[in-house]
């Protein structure tokens, strides 16, 4: 069991006391995240959801990148991540990512496919 | 083997004994879990998108089905969801803060911590039991056509959405709901809406202040991402086409729009709500334990952590689940 903490988030640019301290602080951070994606949520700015980037809509951009943001800090600072060996690390992280990557890379462009023989092919299913 | 034991050299970190990953086999097995853990919910969330891509342009908006809040009434789209987060983030929190406690060895702060986190844990299931429950029960009522898509019915005056008992007619009609208790050589059957699809189309011609709003989703214009309202005469038109009247959800049917859609979120979150149950239940065992004082005379409290690494992992998937379920 590592006992010693790692104690800087921010890439060093928030330091820690205690690993208490830094508990809370990711805390506060993870909240202030999604206090911002639930305001976009129920806001739903018009500059951002008429516009897209990668044919994806701006808002959704953002609510993705917000929740990979999130999902480092949980598994950095609450799982200790951080504090494992970097052997370990690479293990658990890059394989869901890798394998993840791929599935949503192959489902959603087989989707858009199907998507695209319902709407031109001479199929009725909307009515 | 003896001649293999590690000196601490470079040559001998895989040669036996001794943690070459610096994190004992239990932790190291919990993580095997976690990982393929995450790819069952990734295959879940990926087959939603995929489903979700297929009818892209017909998809339920989140935000126009999840608008309740227990105690309140009116449209409060995304509050509850938030506040559900929020409850496992905070569960998630005092969780890490047994575990740092336990580090410590302070027997009394494990167990607050630990309780602090079984609450959360409850409240989360329960909110989301209420979820399914709301979900469930509907809200508006729909009318489902012979081709299986949602038409929904809005007040032109106001421009929200109409229930069914706001304009249907009541007609007197032979078929009454069948019950148990009624019929001796009774076994099942289906439940009768509360109204007939021949009420619903009278009392929509009935009104002319009604119509009706598709699944589709515009996608151009000044009303691009909302759903599609067609004129009287359209509406009159897509009327002949019904086939029942659909109050809730549940997997055959959903008022919402796409069935899949309901499907997805009863398996989904379904599948989260088992595992935030079981991570309650884990919890509460290792609570007992921590009680007994059974890590007090291990020495160790690497248990708590085990069971952290879990119930963390809970709280990750769920801000993946908010994200695409709720947000995207």
């Amino acid at each position: 069991m590592a006992h010693d903490h790692k104690l800087e988030i921010f890439r060093g640019l928030l330091k820690f006391k205690s690993n208490t301290q830094k508990i809370w602080g990711v805390l506060i951070f993870l909240t202030f995240v999604t206090i911002i994606e639930v305001a976009l949520g129920i806001i739903k700015p018009e500059s951002l959801t008429h516009s897209s980037f990668l044919g994806m809509k701006i808002l959704n951009w953002i609510f993705i990148i917000l929740t990979l943001v999130k999902a480092y800090y949980i598994s950095w600072d609450f799982m200790h991540l951080r504090d494992e060996k970097t052997s370990l690390r690479r293990a658990i992280v890059w394989t869901p990512v890798f394998l993840v990557a791929y599935l949503a890379f192959i489902t959603l462009v087989e989707a858009d496919y199907i998507y695209g023989v319902f709407k031109n092919g001479f199929v009725t299913w909307n009515f | 083997m003896d001649s293999t034991v590690a000196t601490g050299s470079e040559e001998n970190v895989w040669g036996g004994a001794g943690n070459p990953l610096g994190a004992s086999y239990g932790k190291l097995m919990m993580w095997f879990f976690l990982v393929s853990d995450a790819l069952t919910f990734s295959g879940l969330l990926a087959a939603y998108g995929f489903s979700r891509f297929k009818f892209i342009e017909t998809w339920p908006i989140a935000d126009e089905v999840f608008t309740h809040v227990p105690f309140f009434h009116g449209n409060y789209p995304m509050y509850y969801v938030a506040f559900m987060t929020f409850i496992l983030i905070m569960s998630s929190v005092t969780m890490v803060l047994a575990v740092d406690a336990g580090h410590k060895m302070k027997k009394n702060a494990v167990i607050w911590y630990m309780f602090l986190t079984i609450i959360g844990g409850a409240i989360f299931v329960g909110s989301q039991a209420w979820e399914w429950a709301t979900f469930i029960r509907g809200d508006y009522g729909a009318i489902e056509t012979k081709g299986g898509r949602i038409l929904q019915f809005v007040n032109t005056d106001t421009g929200e959405r109409a229930r069914l008992a706001d304009f249907a007619k009541t007609m007197p009609s032979e078929r009454v709901n069948h019950e148990s208790k009624n019929g001796v050589w009774f076994y099942k059957g289906e439940a009768l809406p509360s109204f007939s699809v021949n009420e619903v189309v009278a009392g929509f011609k009935a009104n002319p202040n009604i119509t009706i709003r598709t699944e589709s989703i515009v996608q151009e214009g000044e009303a691009q991402g909302e759903k599609t309202l067609l004129s009287r005469s359209e509406a009159l038109a897509k009327l002949k086409n019904a086939s029942e009247v659909v109050e809730g959800a549940n997997l055959i049917h959903n008022e919402y729009g796409s069935r899949l859609f309901a499907d997805f979120f009863f398996f989904i979150t379904g599948f989260h709500g088992f595992h935030v149950t079981s991570g309650v239940v884990i919890n509460l065992i290792i609570f007992f334990n921590v009680v007994l004082g059974t890590y007090e005379k291990r020495g160790h409290y690497e248990m708590v952590e085990k069971v952290g690494l879990y119930w963390h992992f809970v709280d990750l998937v769920w801000v993946f689940v908010f994200t695409f379920f709720y947000l995207v």
